[in-house]
């Protein structure tokens, strides 16, 4: 592991170092089976998740999950009910936080309202003792990475909201941490200026080079700025993955309806091949392309999403003429400019959500109020869900 | 719209202020009268006031009495903070209640059974062979006076603390704090208008204090309010107006300047709280 040995050959430890390094590097922030019960709450329920050095990771769930609790026991500020935290190999679950390596933007943003901005950024680099031109040249430098040098001797309330978060940044950044932890880093911010600062703190955060954990509840957020997502519900972790992986393949109906919106249709497996499946629902008969792990007879949710659905005046042909194929009246529209969205009641009385992009809008004929129509969507647009 | 209950609310207003001030004007106007004994005017003068120049017993009182009042409010503020410290970070310990309890106590409880108990814990302590050299005096009195002074102080500053943000302090924790460095460098700096406020009243209740004073006081360290108080029920003495009137102007003016202070540095952070968000807007 280490390389400390001075290896007489020296190519040998070299490469054996370099593959346990990306090993490593795969694993920099090792989360075991921790658990956090508060009284009588379980707020984090055996979460384990390895986080790769240099990536940004969220985690993703609605108000109460727990996300707080699992960021603030890797602060230090929680102490685990069990399990293990292991940074870069290093269990530090007993480090009290002053001592850890990690830093972490508050979602109050906490700054310190008796120092100056100046002084807020070099407030950790004092505690370490750095001489003070060091301490300086270091808080130039965060100052520049935010564009705050100008704002250096104002007081945080002499700042806005969107200065004060970058004041954060740099104070959590100043340290050069190894791990960074941002707790719902945009909260405090209006809808317009978060959207443009997401992509700025990404820029910041991979500048700088910083493995990095956040936490949110928005879910647009986190599919900007994380390299995987990890979704969580009361303390259990569901779903870890890019976000891609999260919004196509969802592991559960909880993930599907979480991230983005879903169409769920309930029924039962009647056919169960290698290649394809065949779910039966009150509402249709779904053509699945591909394999799940299942049986036949099993009850499960066909999920679609409201973009993968087309809406046609007649009923489509096709190589799987009568399946996937739904008759439908629809019941409400909304024209939102780029797409528009259209509510679609089935005979059975459940409601489908379609999205047309504006792009596929035919010119000569516009699904409206009232209007019998087919809607329809191929055999790879669904996602089988067993949970 | 209707004038009656408006004049109605004036005539209480003012009969409220009547109350409240009355006596206060009166004992100032007294302080520059000419005769003695009566509650009549007959002429200005300024004698009383040069009469106190040359009146040892109360200059020595009023000196006495900032001393002990200095002590007391600096002694309070120091046990309070601490005391309100530990019962808002630490929620559980052992004995917690009991600790918040004691700490409340000297508010509830009558003043002259507070100065009556520490008298007798004073008495028995001198009869031991330790504390035989601890005499009525100035020094009890203080230790009196901070027992009670530190009450008020723990209520003011444990408000202050409760209302502050905790995450500053778990900030500077992260930052590398140990918890002794959070409370120098981040609890302290941030609660000093509390400290103040604590201060300025446990400051005050020393001053005025009598009962606690009386029972705990020695020969030769009579307080100002003891000097007062033993002048008065002799009859009636201008010395003691114009040293009351003395202290109203000086509390008066204190007063004043510290909320025009107040007033003017909320007023400038206002402004620059919206200057920093209309800034932002037009970015
Ligand atoms: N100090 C505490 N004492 C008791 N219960 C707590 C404590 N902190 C958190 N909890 C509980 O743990 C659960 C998870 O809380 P947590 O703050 O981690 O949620 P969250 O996912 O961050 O939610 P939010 O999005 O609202 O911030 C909640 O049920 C909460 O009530
Ligand atoms: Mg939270």
């Amino acid at each position: 592991m280490s390389e400390s040995s001075s290896g007489t050959a020296a190519s040998a430890p070299a490469a054996a170092g370099g593959a346990n390094k990306t090993a490593a590097d795969a694993r920099f922030l090792r989360i075991e089976n921790l658990v956090k019960e508060f009284d009588s709450v379980v707020a984090v329920d055996k979460v384990s998740i390895d986080i790769r050095k240099g990536e940004i990771f969220a985690l993703l769930g609605s108000s109460g999950c727990g996300k707080s609790t699992l960021l603030r026991m890797l602060a230090g500020f929680e102490t685990p009910t069990s399990g293990r935290i292991l940074l870069d190999g290093r269990d530090i679950a007993q480090i009290p936080p002053y001592e850890r390596p990690i830093n972490m933007m508050f979602q109050s943003y906490a700054l310190f309202p008796h120092l100056s901005v100046w002084d807020n950024v070099a407030f950790g680099l004092r505690r370490a003792g750095l001489p003070k031109d060091q301490v300086a040249d270091q808080v130039e430098k965060m100052l520049g990475l935010v564009q705050l040098k100008q704002f250096a001797k104002r007081k945080p309330h002499q700042l806005s909201g969107g200065q004060q978060q970058r004041v954060a940044l740099a104070r959590s950044l100043a340290k050069r941490p190894q791990l960074l932890l941002l707790d719902e880093p945009l909260g405090a911010l209006d809808k317009k200026l978060r959207e443009r600062t997401q992509l700025e703190l990404v820029g910041i955060i991979e500048s700088v080079g910083v493995t990095c954990v956040m936490v949110t509840h928005d879910q647009e957020e986190a599919m900007t700025m994380a390299s995987r997502i990890a979704i969580m519900s009361e303390g259990r972790i569901l779903q870890i993955g890019a976000p891609a992986e999260i919004y196509e393949t969802p592991n559960c109906r909880f993930v599907a309806d979480f991230i983005g919106n879903v169409n769920l249709f309930k029924g039962k497996v009647v056919e169960d091949a290698a290649d394809h499946v065949i779910v039966d629902t009150p509402e249709c008969r779904h053509y699945v392309g591909h394999g799940i792990t299942g049986t036949e007879g099993m009850e499960v949710s066909v999920a679609i999403r409201p973009e993968k659905i087309r809406i046609t005046r007649e009923r489509p042909g096709g190589a799987h003429d009568g399946f996937n194929c739904v008759e439908a009246e629809v019941a409400d529209l909304a024209y939102l400019g780029s797409y528009t969205i259209y509510h679609l009641k089935l005979a059975t009385g459940l409601l489908v959500k379609a999205s047309i992009a504006s792009v596929e809008r035919l010119p000569d004929w516009q699904p409206t109020w009232g209007d019998k129509v087919f809607a329809s969507w191929d055999e790879y647009a669904m996602v089988v869900l067993t949970q | 719209m209707s004038t009656r209950p408006n004049w109605f609310g004036r005539g209480w207003l003012a009969a409220g202020y009547f109350f409240l001030y009355i006596p206060i004007v009166l004992l100032i106007v007294f302080s520059f009268n000419e005769s003695r004994q009566d509650v009549v005017w007959r002429g200005f003068t300024l004698n009383w006031y040069r009469a106190l120049i040359d009146d040892k017993e109360i200059i020595e009182g009023a000196i006495l009495s900032l001393k002990i009042a200095f002590l007391t409010g600096i002694l309070s503020v120091i046990l309070g903070t601490f005391a309100a410290f530990v019962l808002v970070r630490y929620k559980r310990f052992l004995g917690r209640t009991a600790f918040s309890g004691m700490v409340n106590a000297p508010l509830v409880m009558p003043e002259v059974i507070v100065g009556l108990s520490l008298l007798l814990l004073l008495v028995s302590l001198q009869n031991t062979a330790a504390f035989s050299w601890l005499n009525r005096g100035m020094f009890t009195i203080l230790i009196g006076h901070a027992l009670l002074g530190m009450a008020y102080a723990t209520v003011v500053v444990q408000s202050r603390l409760q209302e502050m943000d905790r995450s500053i302090e778990e900030a500077a924790m992260d930052l590398g704090c140990r918890p002794g460095q959070v409370f120098f460098l981040v609890t302290l700096p941030n609660i000093t208008q509390a400290l103040m406020s604590a201060f300025l009243l446990t400051f005050t209740i020393s001053l005025d204090d009598v009962v606690i004073s009386q029972l705990l006081s020695g020969p030769g360290s009579s307080t100002m309010p003891i000097v007062i108080f033993s002048r008065a029920r002799l009859g009636l003495d201008p010395r003691v107006n114009a040293v009351a009137t003395i202290t109203i102007v000086v509390v008066t003016i204190a007063v004043i300047a510290s909320s025009l202070y107040l007033a003017r540095s909320e007023r400038r952070r206002q402004k620059e709280i919206s200057a920093a968000f209309s800034a932002e807007a037009a970015s």
